[in-house]
């Protein structure tokens, strides 16, 4: 009996060895995925067992946890609907996005970074505290940007070119997002429901995750791709008919003042962008070549997500347009779409003499210790312009600014330099307006891009000199004060 | 024929019980493990150390040494593994059952099982150590074979009774009387392996070399195939009216695998598990909850088995808890094993999984191996057919069980309803399983002992 013995002891042995592998593969090889399950509640009871950090803002939270009675131990306060798009939210029931989300793993002291204190929590049994996010926002200049935008809706970006670091970031209408904090289940997903189906969005994130049609703030991006080039200057010109047929077509393309762009026979690269022409933009445009635009465009940062660390939706420049469409597209109509985040770029590339700071909301990490455990280094992300070009195309913002359509952007004894965009949406449908640009022109220390979606309100009646630009000088002006 | 023939020659007492020295340290650890895990289970859950430690900690720390101070007196050659292996997962169970408790306790939740359980261990290891007292060698169990068929069955069946049969969580396995259940399937298991024992050892000739030759096969005679024929409509009868695929497979699969071992012959495994499987899949088409097992079983993360009745959110729920767990597990009283229905008894290995990480698991699962490996040694080393083959089955009744529910809770086979031995909540199967450790330390001890196994043994008295 004992051969047969010897095989019943092997047939054990391989019934406990597949025991030993489901369990290794449960716990160790699926165990982050199963933990991302939606249905698995494990998670979110963890990260709120701990104390979570807090999100600061020079200093001062703007999300917090504090102690609560219920079986949660801490609950998730937030300040002011104004950083709702910053911070996103933490919720039981819905998750998280934002900061919340993305800096997510050092919030709950989970990161690889904190491996040292989860070692010395695990000796000492207390829980790991999370660690503090402290983030590049500087609270006067959100404030400026949340107040001007007042009851309208859309974004703004305020970046430090010379470092990336955002300087404000607002999205309208924003949210409280201490709804969704709350511990009912009942009430959170109600909130939530609520939330998202109000018609006005205020869970988008509009600076950096809404495309729009870009309008004549895409006519900066011609300008660099005309000089960095090579064969243009700002003083190239192009004939000046009041209207330019489209290759192979029976549209016509106008001027928005359904005139001559000047009073010359031709017009420059600079006049087109100071008063904002269509036609000429169309024609250098065609002149170019779409693969041209797209390389410089993308070199801005079109069609790429940026980290910085939420994730922003990656702007478009279409593919394979024929001529006619490349004419439109060349002031940002056709499908060319962007946010501000991205237009915030351009302006803070052509203010840094040509190289573009990768955007950055987070200033430093702080251990409960408060040690610096992370602190995010300026980083080139990309240099779409010469030393030479950008000077060429900064004149030519501050001409527009200065001297040209987009002039409600101006700050006394301060030189801006800036492009505004009216963007149509199809008959009859409100305009998209815009602003991008950057000040002092001569050493930089903000640029910003705002855009005002559902033509603020008022439909086909505004333009962005009227409505965007306004807004965008009183962020600048909130960053020169100080 | 001269008195002195009957006389049993003394044995020679042994100076150095080795093995007992080694079972009082290793028994000397398992109750240090065990106030840790209780203290651990208190600090995480109360803040505080409470004198209910000692209330959890005294009676199976007792009775186990208990257990082995009979051990020296009446069977010092006993495997000195066997005791504290089941000590230390009675008693890692307890800790569990208790911080659930604890836990359930600050959910208002009034369901209590720990002092059940304190109880039942007492009674088990009882039971226990009077059957290494009582029965003076386990072969005049052999002498029961066929009354041991009828407890078995009668056992098995009692459920199905009308007065005192109960139905819990969807499966007829309880008989109860006012508010007292017990589960009779679990000592049917002991019953039978008895039955299966004896009944193969005087038939295993027969079995083994009758039949006809066909294609190089020897097939057995239908009057050879009889016996297996009725164990596997037993089967399905368990299976049909319990409602438990979990139970009829443990039966069954310690029936063909004692056949085997008892035969030689690799065709009974192979005929007996085309039935089974046939059999099981005639259930399957014909009864919508064993489908539903196996639907879970393939995609329990899929949300209409989720969120169907009887589905897999169990399932789903305890790989949850697994997965928490990772390599090191939230340590005891981290967890939130209560998120799982039945964290105490079916899914007590998702509750230990989660609380002491891929590590406790491994740690578990190899007692589990040491603990059956010891019994298979007894039967390899016994030099008597019958207590091979009753080593043999209680040791593999073991494992199977294991096998049936970890991989139940781990996805290797369909989940069904049983406990997990010794760990898990529930009177019946820690009577049962700890009644199995005292035939298995008798068994050992009766290895090398001098016994004359070709017969039951005759004690005569009236001699002195």
């Amino acid at each position: 009996m004992n051969r047969e013995l010897k095989r019943v002891s092997l047939v054990i042995f391989v019934m406990f060895l597949s025991l030993f592998i489901a369990s290794t593969t449960i716990q160790i090889f699926a165990a982050d995925s199963l933990a991302q399950d939606q249905r698995n509640v494990r998670s979110a009871y963890d990260s709120y067992k701990t104390q979570r950090g807090a999100i600061l803002v020079n200093g001062e939270p703007i999300a917090e946890s504090v102690r609560s009675d219920d079986v949660y131990q801490y609950l998730r306060v937030y300040k002011s609907p104004m950083y709702s798009s910053v911070t996103g939210f933490f919720s039981l029931y819905q998750g998280s996005t934002g900061i919340e989300s993305s800096m997510g793993s050092y919030l709950t002291g989970k990161n690889s970074s904190q491996f040292f204190e989860q070692i010395s929590a695990l000796l000492s049994g207390n829980p790991v505290q999370g660690a503090s996010v402290e983030l590049t926002i500087d609270p006067v200049v959100q404030k400026a940007a949340w107040d001007a935008m007042g009851k309208m809706k859309g974004a703004v970006v305020a970046l430090d070119p010379k470092t990336g670091n955002i300087l404000a970031l607002v999205s309208k209408p924003g949210f409280d997002a201490n709804l969704l904090a709350v511990h009912s289940g009942v009430q959170s997903n109600e909130n939530y429901a609520k939330l998202l189906n109000d018609k006005d969005g205020p869970l988008l994130n509009r600076a950096a995750n809404e495309l729009y049609a870009p309008g004549s703030v895409f006519k900066v991006i011609m300008a660099a791709a005309a000089v960095e080039s090579g064969k243009h200057t700002k003083d190239s010109t192009f004939p000046n008919p009041p209207k330019f047929q489209l290759p192979g077509t029976n549209v016509f393309v106008q001027n928005s003042g359904e005139g001559k762009c000047g009073g010359k026979p031709t017009v420059s690269i600079a006049d087109a962008l100071r008063f904002s022409c269509n036609v000429p933009m169309a024609q250098l445009g065609i002149a170019l070549g779409q693969d041209t635009i797209r390389k410089q465009a993308e070199l801005f940062g079109f069609g790429k997500k940026v980290s910085y660390p939420m994730t922003s939706t990656a702007s478009v420049y279409p593919e394979n347009m024929d001529d006619a469409q490349v004419g439109l597209s060349s002031f940002g109509q056709y499908d060319v779409r962007s946010n501000p985040l991205q237009m915030a770029m351009v302006s803070a590339a052509v203010a840094n003499q040509g190289v573009l700071m990768k955007p950055n909301l987070v200033e430093n990490v702080l251990s409960s210790s408060l040690a610096v455990i992370a602190q995010p280094q300026p980083d080139i992300f990309s240099q779409p312009l010469s030393k030479e070009s950008a000077q060429a195309v900064k004149e030519m913002m501050i001409g527009a600014v200065q001297r040209g359509v987009s002039g409600n952007a101006r700050i006394k004894d301060v030189v801006v330099a800036g492009k505004t965009g009216t963007a149509q949406n199809g008959k009859g449908e409100p305009y998209t307006l815009w602003f991008t640009g950057f000040a002092p022109a001569d050493n930089p220390q903000v640029a910003v891009a705002v855009v005002i979606a559902d033509g603020g309100g008022i439909g086909q009646g505004g333009v962005g000199n009227s409505l965007a630009a306004p807004v965008a000088r009183k962020v600048m002006e909130a960053v020169l004060r100080k | 024929m001269t008195d002195t023939s009957s006389i049993t020659i003394p044995k020679i007492v042994r100076v150095i019980p080795r093995n007992r020295n080694i079972e009082f340290l290793l028994l000397f650890f398992a109750s240090g493990i065990y106030a840790y895990e209780l203290a651990q289970v208190q600090l995480s859950v109360l803040k505080v150390l409470t004198t209910e430690l000692f209330f959890y900690w005294l009676p199976p720390t007792l009775f186990s040494f208990a257990i082995h101070y009979i051990l020296r007196r009446r069977a010092s050659e006993a495997d000195p593994m066997i005791l504290p292996i089941a000590v230390i997962l009675n008693t890692l169970g307890l800790s569990m059952i208790y911080r659930l408790d604890l836990g359930a306790i600050a959910n208002d939740n009034p369901e209590q099982f720990g002092s059940r359980q304190i109880i039942w261990t007492m009674v088990a290891m009882t039971v226990a150590a009077l059957v290494i007292i009582y029965v003076p060698s386990h072969l005049f169990l052999r002498r029961y074979v066929y009354v041991s068929m009828l407890i078995g069955i009668a056992l098995l069946l009692a459920p199905n009774l009308p007065l005192i049969g109960r139905s819990i969580n969807g499966a007829r396995l309880w008989i109860g009387i006012g508010p007292f259940t017990f589960q009779p399937g679990e000592l049917a298991k002991i019953a039978l392996t008895v039955f299966f024992a004896g009944y193969l050892v005087t038939r295993r000739e027969s079995l083994a070399l009758t039949g006809r030759k066909i294609l190089g096969m020897r097939i057995p005679r239908a009057r050879e195939l009889g016996p297996i024929l009725v164990i596997w409509a037993a089967s399905l009868i368990v299976l049909v009216l319990q409602r438990d695929l979990g139970t009829s497979l443990l039966y069954f699969g310690l029936f063909i695998v004692l056949v085997y071992v008892a035969t030689g012959r690799a065709i009974y495994v192979v005929v007996g598990l085309t039935m089974f499987l046939t059999g099981a899949l005639v259930a399957s088409r014909l009864m919508g909850y064993v489908s539903g097992r196996i639907d879970s079983w393939l995609n329990p993360f899929d949300q209409a088995n989720y969120d169907a009745v009887g589905g897999s959110y169990q399932l789903a729920q305890g790989i949850f808890g697994l997965a928490h767990g990772n390599l090191l597990g939230t340590g005891l009283g981290g967890g939130i094993p209560h998120l799982v229905p039945l964290a105490e008894s079916d899914f007590i290995i998702a509750s230990l999984g989660e609380e002491l990480g891929l590590v406790g698991m491994f740690a578990i699962l190899t007692l589990y191996l040491l603990f059956v490996s010891r019994g298979m040694r007894i039967g390899f080393n016994h030099p008597d057919d019958f207590s091979k083959l009753l080593a043999t089955g209680l040791s593999f009744v073991i494992a199977l069980q294991c096998f049936i529910v970890i991989g139940g809770v781990t996805r290797v086979v369909p989940l069904t309803g049983l406990t997990t031995p010794l760990l898990a909540a529930g009177g019946s199967s820690l009577l049962a399983n700890w009644i199995i450790v005292g035939v298995l330390l008798r068994i050992s001890d009766s290895i090398g002992n001098g016994e004359n196994f070709s017969e039951p043994t005759t004690i005569s008295s009236g001699v002195r």
